[in-house]
């Protein structure tokens, strides 16, 4: 071989130390490694050295190098954001970011109960906890995220009822609708249900009109993509059962401190998204979806996700865990399989169970109440600058609300450069998601925004407006 | 010295806190964190907002969490994670297929760094051009190590990546006006998501099953391949740790066939540097930078995996992708061939940026250290379990094993009545993972498949080796050891038939509650 070979030892691979490599293919009987990859034919082999940068072999330099690059981004902890849209920025208590950084966590896999078992137990915590939030017997184990989630539900009410349509509000992330599309293929038809401009609220009459004995289910938000609470859950689900569809209600769980469990109005099937809850954003890489059901047997075989259940050991008083109903996942079953599971996002579904465990059940009503009072000032306070309507639909908001800026002169796009300038990431340009309303922006306030936060983007907004 | 020492841990102990579930715990009142409230001039000014909820939609119950103060929630967790074996613990050779590695710890710093951990996936680009270059750097990486042209690390992990490709194939035919091309080609070998993921995607799936020198059978192929064949997707090695060497050929009949070739590369740690995709003509491939390149595994995910394609699919890969103008990096979503979203915004990219900085600090020679390394020690391990009665190889006519090999306890087990179910039990008495098996049929019988990665030292893979051979010993003479293990675990053995009936299995403590009448003698 023509290459150089580097003299020292890496520090991550102990046999790289010539001498140990020498006495181990002695052992092995062969005296030059290449004879080990003999196997390869010659004119598979990659030829010459990879183009890859020289290494940077002291951990320093590498650190050195690695921050310099992240330096040249501007964090939401450095500039105030108002993003969420799918991903949102709360408080991550240090007592979650210890535990999801538990190298006993972070670096376990798929080991089974008897080496892990207190991954199962945090896992079906999580699961325990989410249970309570949605009003659930049975929850998934963490899936990919929301979209994912979602996407699933609805092909699990699609084989439950044997149909094959189903029915998604206007009003939904596109970004999920392009998931669906995706993931549905042909098997299962979208039909998008109107919804009034005034208030935001799903068009039952509309639904009435596109709902048959084909719809499988109808899928809603509480509280919807553009932040507001939809009144008419009950009444949805009645139509959806009505018509022998399924109600598949997808949530964000920090509002279920203060709002109803899906439970009480007819959900059949829940999804939503655990990132908020203890995880931090990374980019979007806090996701971390769910699934949750009653404990039917026809809904649980229907599940494509991994199902932890506790279960008796032989000791009296102690509680073990482990796969329910493994055999039905795509691990054994292959393509006969419902859809498809893997390797998710599981830590976070742990630093989600610390977090609940924490908040406690007063802790989530004092969340979800001091969400709405500060996205309810932020309204207030937005809504006085010149040209800005905050929010745009008259229904009640939780923590993001549409802002529309048809009156100021200036477009979305313009108005969050200008804001970056004031160290300000301002809300989601939906323009061009949803044209009809016109020049608008999706902001998100949580418990994370303080009065001083939201009166500096007020007064921010004015001097960019100005 | 280190002769002195044995090489067993005989007096280990799992750490069995007998913890009682979260739901038990606590006492009415108790908080384990308060929430910023509102400030007075804010509740002054927007009133009671609680009450603008319709009545109807309030929540009048309280969610039935635990009320548990602070510190018994942190020793609560601490304790439960003291109860499950990472790979930082312990010397994870047993969970083959899942490259089980060491996962820098400086890599894992720089994640948690606020400027990745607190950035928003829209945020506008002129704010993230730092993980953008990463992002886009890192794909030139892979490109290089692959011979692909244009990665996505939309996949949150490798089923989803390998979804992504059949979802590419999928668009590429449809483009062509040839959607009548319904049908997968996979081996049995390869991983259970190179058939579910396809067959999720639409496709007809077929599976090709081991000669008798276990590589995927090549006449099968010829008479699998026609005119609905879209494409073919295995991995090489496979799950056996055989590298086919005529895989060229399998890819050329494919191509032949019009089909196009996916390569699961689940299996590359054995050959990074040695062999790419390119060169055995695959069209498209994958990585899973949370096992090959490092990044931790996090009790499954957050991964990712990255998946690369040729030019000539570059139009089909999920929004946004990552673009370089030659000074500033752009986020692209106006891609009108592109087969939409696979997952939420650009991915698990704190995967991404451990699996950057694990190159960098290898750089091209200590990638194919990681190769080579690999494969000694894959063959060292071998050597040693060639000394161990009861295990047997499977496929031993096929000479080039990489990675990892699948073994079998199948001699163990008709001389002694011990199965690979009990070893894998037995081995977490000594302070080990337990093991991998197979994936599902179990051609091999009462297989296990060790991997031992270049983070192994030789001591750590002679005290595996040690642990396999003693057991196997046990077995011969007292079985029952064996068979009633654990001994030293966390718990005792559970009662497995509870997790396949429906009027017993409880996926939360509410539906315990419901049923734990139906658990009768074992009832708690």
């Amino acid at each position: 071989m023509a290459r150089t070979r580097r003299q020292v030892a890496h520090p991550y691979i102990p046999n790289s130390v010539a001498k140990t490599k020498e006495e181990m293919l002695d052992e092995i009987g062969v005296s030059d490694v290449s004879e080990l990859f003999s196997g390869i034919p010659n004119e598979l082999r990659f030829k010459g050295v990879l183009n890859l940068p020289k290494p940077l072999l002291s951990e320093y330099i590498l650190r050195r190098h690695v921050e310099g690059l992240l330096s040249k981004n501007k964090s939401c902890k450095e500039y105030l954001n108002f993003l969420g849209a799918g991903c949102w920025q709360h408080y991550v208590p240090a007592v979650c970011d210890e535990i999801s950084s538990r190298a006993e966590f972070l670096t376990a896999y798929v080991g089974d109960t008897y080496s892990d078992l207190g991954k199962y137990q945090a896992l079906f915590e999580f699961q325990s906890m989410m249970g309570e939030l949605v009003g659930m017997d049975v929850v998934s184990a963490p899936t990919y995220d929301w979209a994912s989630a979602c996407s699933s539900s609805l092909l699990m009410a699609a084989r439950i009822t044997g149909r094959s349509q189903v029915l998604i509000p206007r009003v939904v992330n596109p970004e999920k609708l392009w998931h669906m599309r995706n993931f549905f293929r042909s098997t299962v038809d979208i039909e998008v249900v109107e919804y009034d401009h005034e208030t935001g609220q799903l068009d039952l009459e509309d639904l009435e009109k596109k709902i048959s004995s084909k719809t499988a289910a109808v899928y809603f938000e509480n509280p919807s993509y553009l932040g507001f609470i939809e009144t008419h859950a009950a009444e949805i689900s009645r139509i959806a059962h009505a018509h022998g569809a399924l109600s598949v209600v997808g949530v964000d769980p920090t509002s279920l401190g203060i709002l109803a469990p899906p439970s009480e109005y007819g959900a059949d099937i829940v999804c939503g998204e655990a990132q908020p809850l203890g995880v931090h954003m990374n980019y979007g890489g806090g996701l971390c979806g769910f699934i949750a059901s009653r404990d039917e047997e026809q809904y649980v075989a229907e599940y494509p996700t991994f199902l932890i259940s506790i279960a008796p050991t032989r000791r009296a008083g102690e509680f073990g865990f482990g796969w329910c109903t493994h055999e039905r996942t795509s691990f054994y079953k292959r393509e006969r399989a419902t859809d498809f599971t893997g390797t998710t996002q599981c830590l976070w579904g742990i630093s989600a169970a610390v977090y609940l465990a924490l908040l406690g059940p007063q802790g989530l009503r004092d969340l979800g109440e001091s969400i709405m009072e500060r996205s309810h000032y932020a309204m207030k306070v937005i809504s006085e600058i010149d040209g800005v309507k905050a929010p745009m639909f008259s229904s009640v908001v939780f923590k993001e609300f549409v802002v529309n800026f048809d009156a100021a002169g200036k477009s979305v796009r313009d108005i969050n450069k200008g804001l970056l300038r004031h160290k300000i990431h301002g809300g989601k340009d939906i323009t061009r998601e949803f044209p009809e309303l016109g020049n608008s922006a999706l902001y998100c306030v949580t418990e994370i925004h303080t009065k001083e936060d939201i009166d500096r983007l007020a007064s921010a907004l004015k001097e960019v407006l100005k | 010295m280190r002769n002195e020492r044995s090489l067993l841990k005989q007096n280990y102990h799992a750490a069995a806190w007998n913890e009682p579930i979260i739901m038990q715990m606590g006492r009415k009142g108790e908080r384990g964190i308060l929430v910023p409230e509102a400030e007075e001039e804010i509740k002054e000014v927007v009133g009671d907002v609680l009450s603008r909820i319709p009545t109807d939609l309030r929540r009048t119950e309280p969610p039935k969490l635990p009320e548990i103060s602070q510190p018994q929630v942190v020793r609560h967790f601490l304790r439960l994670s003291q109860m499950c074996l990472g790979t930082d613990l312990n010397i994870d050779i047993g969970q083959g297929t899942c490259t089980m590695k060491y996962s820098p710890k400086v890599n894992e710093y720089l994640a948690r760094l606020p400027d990745i951990s607190e950035l928003h996936p829209l945020q506008d680009e002129e704010t993230v051009q730092g993980i953008l270059e990463i992002i886009y750097k890192f794909a030139g990486f892979l490109s290089e190590i692959s011979g692909m042209d244009k990665f996505t690390f939309q996949p949150g992990g490798g089923a989803q990546a390998i979804y992504t490709n059949a979802c590419i194939i999928r668009a590429y035919h449809a483009a062509r006006g040839e959607s009548q091309r319904d049908e997968i080609i996979t081996t049995l070998f390869s991983h259970p998501a190179d058939a579910a993921t396809p067959a999720t995607a639409g496709f007809k799936v077929i599976t090709l099953m081991p000669d008798e020198n276990g590589y995927p059978d090549l006449e099968a192929l010829k008479a699998a391949v026609s005119k609905r064949t879209a494409g073919m997707m295995i991995t090489n090695p496979e799950d056996t740790g055989i590298y086919n060497p005529r895989v060229r050929e399998y890819v050329d009949i494919v191509h032949e066939a019009g089909g196009l070739c996916s390569y699961d590369q689940a299996n590359a740690n054995g050959i990074l540097g040695i062999c790419r995709a390119k060169e055995a003509g695959f069209d498209m491939c994958h990585f899973n930078l949370h096992k090959t390149f490092s990044s931790p595994h996090g009790c499954s995910g957050p991964g990712c995996g990255a998946v690369g394609v040729r030019d000539y699919l570059e139009k089909f890969l999920p929004v946004p992708v990552v673009e370089f103008d030659g000074e500033k990096y752009h986020i692209v979503y106006e891609r009108p061939f592109s087969i939409g979203k696979v997952r939420s915004f650009l991915g698990n990219i704190p995967v991404v940026l451990r699996a950057y900085a694990w190159v960098m600090s290898l750089g091209p020679d200590g990638i194919r250290d990681v190769a080579e390394v690999s494969v000694i020690n894959n063959n060292y391990l071998a050597k040693k379990l060639s000394q161990v009665s009861g295990i047997g190889m499977s496929y031993p006519k096929a000479k080039c094993r990489l990675d990892q090999i699948r073994y079998s306890w199948e001699q163990l087990r008709r001389e002694t009545g011990v199965g690979t179910e009990d070893v894998r039990r037995r081995v977490v008495d000594f302070g080990v993972q337990s093991y991998f098996e197979s994936h599902h049929p179990w051609v091999v019988p009462e297989p296990f498949t060790p991997e031992p990665t270049e983070t192994y030292s030789k001591d750590d893979i002679d005290e595996y080796a040690e642990i396999l051979r003693y057991i196997s010993q046990e077995a011969y003479v007292s079985p029952d050891t064996v068979k009633n293990a654990p001994h030293k675990s966390t718990i005792t053995r559970i009662d497995e038939r509870i997790l396949n009936d429906p009027k017993k299995w409880a996926m939360t403590w509410r539906a315990y509650l419901n049923k734990r009448h139906s658990w009768d003698s074992q009832g708690q």
